[in-house]
């Protein structure tokens, strides 16, 4: 019925959209989403650099994902400007410097827009594997810091004074931030990954009322974004990653509206 | 009670500073099983800092902090919940602990809240949310609680429930309580060790001691040396329609 692009890009997306729920939730809890643009931005550093040392993207996007992250928290220590201007100072001096070794590298044909949004019907069955096996580590590594990591989402104070070591959980959700952007990148492109993490958590809040609950939905919201975006594409013939994250936006307007009603009739 | 009690807390010529700037320095105390020690001092004087410091929340301090349980309970003086994060007072139960629902269900009632579990905790009065705060801490049954200001924002008649109930579970639970307080009525009649602050230790010890300190009458004025009178001495004393104490021993009559 479909061609095989066409599936493996459903199987992608579906996979992205069961990481990017819970992570998201966790954004917006967190107040990460201009943290979660930095590290998105950054990709393109990670991407040129992969270029220059000739190794694996996803990998190379990674590690300079964290080393940003590292980066942010040394920052933070060392001077008292607010957390978005030194976000925004490495979102964009990284974003600088990689489109400066770019520039260096003139041998080599640099799809520019298929990094910034992604190519989710470009995807192989290499690509499927990797995210779906990323996918499962990440939500079970989730899975596994769940407690400690919420308590000091809630808490600083109270989930270092009851024993549930905030710094370290904090340290391995950016870990996690880092892993998802690197696995995401060729599916939904730097400037996407963000809106996928951010919008459907964000729709899920308006018509939530648990911290689970609100975790559940965020998937759906997930899922039903790329079922939605990818079929439009198919029939618009319009970007898949965009189609994507307008679908999301959409959903949140939706939610918007009954969210409203559901506050009037109180 | 016996002075054999196991410690649960040892703080060391402890200290913070930030900046250069000293939050409280020099502090020591240490709170045994079954004991409540309370925390004085003026605005500022560095109650909550020691506490901080005590459960090792601050990481670069001075002096030494040594903790003989890891069940702690803790009841901080501010917390906010952000609106982005949907919680109810169920969920809040279990933040740091997988609890039974029944404990869930007994430290709810003891603090009065039971009828709130489902509520949405950003819905929450201010004192309600105190309660919540408070049944969190000791359902989870621990060794050793630590309270910033737990009754503020609750009503006059929560307050003095609430305050029994504290010493009730520090008897029921047998847990250590290091208790940070306003009310010199409460900590003079309810606790076993006072330690008043402001900046570093002005003067510690029994609270029939340390209201006779001259440090203490300097920071909280001579009528508070005569708090105790209300608990511990014979009637030398009368108390006035409003529940203030007249010290010629007359009964104001209307």
């Amino acid at each position: 019925m479909f061609d095989d692009f066409f599936i493996r890009a459903i199987i992608a997306g579906i996979g992205i959209a069961l990481i990017t729920g819970p992570l998201g939730c966790f954004v917006i809890w967190r107040r990460f989403s201009f943290f979660a643009g930095t590290l998105s931005h950054s990709a393109l550093l990670g991407v040129t650099m992969a270029l220059v040392f000739e190794i694996n993207i996803a990998f190379s996007v990674f590690i300079i994902s964290a080393v940003l992250a590292i980066l942010l928290l040394q920052l933070q220590k060392k001077t008292n400007l607010p957390n978005d201007a030194l976000l925004g100072l490495l979102a964009h001096s990284s974003l600088a410097i990689g489109l400066v070794i770019i520039g260096f590298l003139s041998s080599i044909r640099f799809d520019i827009m298929g990094l910034l949004f992604g190519d989710i019907l470009a995807v192989n069955k290499n690509d499927l594997l990797f995210i779906w096996i990323g996918g499962v580590i990440i939500l079970l590594v989730l899975k596994l810091i769940w407690k400690p990591l919420f308590a000091s989402t809630i808490n600083y104070e109270l989930a270092e004074a009851e024993g549930m070591k905030p710094d370290k959980y904090n340290s391995i959700f950016t870990i996690l931030m880092a892993a998802i952007i690197a696995i995401s990148i060729k599916i939904v492109g730097l400037l996407l990954i963000t809106g996928m993490l951010i919008i459907p958590a964000a729709m899920a809040r308006n018509i939530s009322s648990n911290p689970l609950q609100m975790v559940g939905l965020s998937i759906i919201a997930g899922l039903l974004s790329v079922f939605i975006g990818l079929f439009s594409s198919l029939e618009f013939n319009t970007a898949s990653g965009p189609s994507i994250i307008s679908a999301a936006l959409i959903l949140f307007c939706l939610t918007l509206i009954k969210f409203k009603k559901s506050k009037l009739n109180k | 009670m016996s002075k054999e009690n196991k410690i649960l807390l040892k703080v060391e010529e402890a200290g913070v500073s930030f900046n250069n700037k000293s939050l409280v320095r020099g502090v020591s105390l240490q709170v045994r099983k079954g004991e409540i020690v309370t925390l004085i001092g003026p605005n500022g004087s560095g109650k909550s800092t020691t506490a901080k410091i005590a459960l090792g929340i601050y990481k670069n301090i001075e002096g030494k902090v040594q903790k003989f349980t890891d069940k702690v309970g803790y009841v901080p003086q501010k917390i906010s919940i952000d609106w982005t994060l949907p919680i109810r007072v169920i969920d809040f139960m279990l933040l740091t602990e997988n609890l039974s629902d029944n404990l869930i269900n007994v430290a709810l009632n003891l603090t009065g809240v039971e009828h709130l579990k489902d509520k949405d905790l950003s819905n929450l009065s201010g004192g309600e949310f105190q309660r919540v705060l408070i049944a969190r801490a000791i359902a989870k049954q621990p060794e050793l609680l630590v309270l910033d200001e737990p009754v503020q924002g609750v009503d006059f008649k929560g307050e003095i429930a609430l305050y029994t109930l504290i010493k009730k579970i520090s008897e029921t639970l047998n847990c250590g309580i290091l208790l940070i307080s306003h009310d010199l009525h409460v900590v003079m009649s309810a606790t076993d060790f006072v330690v008043c602050l402001n900046g570093h230790v002005c003067c510690s010890g029994k609270p029939h001691v340390v209201v006779q300190n001259d440090k203490y009458k300097e920071l909280f004025g001579d009528r508070a040396s005569n708090i105790l009178s209300l608990y511990e001495h014979k009637h030398d004393h009368t108390h006035s329609q409003d529940g203030s104490i007249n010290q010629d021993g007359s009964i104001n009559k209307e």
